[in-house]
């Protein structure tokens, strides 16, 4: 868990992809999911930002 | 004998020789890439930006002198709080799910099998594929026969294993069933895709590692269990993730198959969306829709490249 906080502080690639990742997965079952549509309604920006992040940290260092 | 390269240079004509030996070697990788750049971005990235331009806007394509207005972000929060559209969602949801579901269960059984050297190993390997080589228009159109109530042959094996009448209920009409006759046919079409990546991942393992477990005395459950399932477990990660972002698109076969119906209950969010662009003709609107599914998909289309590579690294 550190290490993943220290690399977060570092602008290290591997923790801000995973971080990147787990909003694109989290925005993709708000989308789809059927219970909540405050969920459903987020869920695009949520999507948004994981691939933003994506795209942005997958030119940090290693 | 002249040499090739000799003849190839002598047929430059003299003119165009000239001036291509006072570029440089960058200029010149240049000149042979520009022409794919150029329609790269002609195909692709233009429709794309144009596209994100046009969902900020009322444009509809069938009343092209009418004015357009600017909305801003109306036509995102109108989806986005639609509950029509989420519930095509949980519908997509829903046909996601079961496909990957069953798919993953059945190819990687199917690859288990093949995996294990026998008479008519690669006959049988390639007629699992078949499905797979298909276009999805003909399996739609051909599927549609085999669901027909009235000569269509899944009722009489339904009705030969249960006892219930094969004229008695319709696999694509009203009753709940049609959600699953879809599952059914993708299931069928593309579980062997899902196979082939199971089976490279187990042709990818090692015997010496079985091997080792043997002489530990490892039962074959516990090999299954600590050697063959985390060993393909990256494969079948990019096979779930290639078939979700696939399946998330999914058209044509549907389309051909219930065309959204009866009433909603396979309408996919691929066909509504061209029901809002082409039949109701609210361009702008379609093209807000259409960015949110291509975020969704490019999101994990990104999370499938980088599964991609962890593959590679292997």
């Amino acid at each position: 868990m550190s290490t993943f906080l220290t690399g977060l502080l570092r602008f290290r690639r591997g923790p801000w992809e995973l971080l990147a990742t787990i909003l694109i997965a989290l925005g993709v079952v708000m989308l789809m999911q059927p219970f909540f549509l405050w969920a459903y309604t987020w869920s695009f920006l949520v999507t948004l930002l994981g691939t933003v992040m994506f795209i942005i940290t997958s030119h940090f260092p290693e | 004998m002249p040499n090739p390269i000799d003849i190839a240079a002598k047929a430059t004509p003299p003119a165009l020789a000239r001036k291509v030996r006072g570029l440089s070697d960058r200029t010149i990788a240049w000149i042979f890439v520009a022409p794919t750049i150029f329609l790269l971005l002609a195909i692709n990235i233009f429709p794309l930006i144009w596209t994100i331009r046009l969902s900020f806007t009322n444009y509809a394509a069938n009343k092209p002198n009418a004015e357009v207005k600017w909305v801003g972000i109306r036509n995102y929060t109108r989806i986005l709080t639609d509950e029509d559209i989420w519930s095509h969602m949980t519908t997509t949801a829903h046909f996601l799910i079961w496909t990957i579901v069953l798919q993953v269960i059945i190819g990687f059984t199917l690859a288990w099998l093949i995996n294990r050297k026998f008479k008519g190993n690669d006959l049988l390997t390639t007629l699992i594929v078949v499905p797979m080589m298909l276009s999805p228009a003909v399996v739609g159109n051909f599927w549609t026969f085999l669901y027909q109530p009235q000569i269509g042959m899944v009722n009489y094996i339904v009705e030969f294993f249960t006892g219930i009448p094969a004229a008695s209920f319709s696999m694509l009409g009203p009753g709940g069933l049609a959600p699953w006759s879809i599952i059914i046919v993708d299931t069928w079409m593309w579980t062997p895709f899902v196979m082939l990546i199971c089976l490279a991942g187990l042709r990818s393992i090692p015997d010496y590692i079985y091997e080792a477990a043997e002489v530990d005395r490892a039962s074959k459950w516990r090999q299954f269990w600590t050697i063959t399932v985390p060993m393909v477990l990256p494969f079948l990660m990019l096979a779930v993730l290639f078939r979700g972002i696939e399946n998330f698109k999914m058209f044509d076969m549907v389309n051909l198959l219930t065309g959204g119906g009866p009433g909603d209950e396979t309408l996919l969010t691929s066909i509504d969306l061209k029901r809002e662009a082409f039949e109701k003709w609210r361009t702008g609107y379609s093209s807000a829709y259409a960015i949110i599914l291509f975020v969704t998909v490019f999101g994990l289309a990104s999370i499938y490249v980088k599964a991609l590579n962890k593959v590679k690294e292997r």
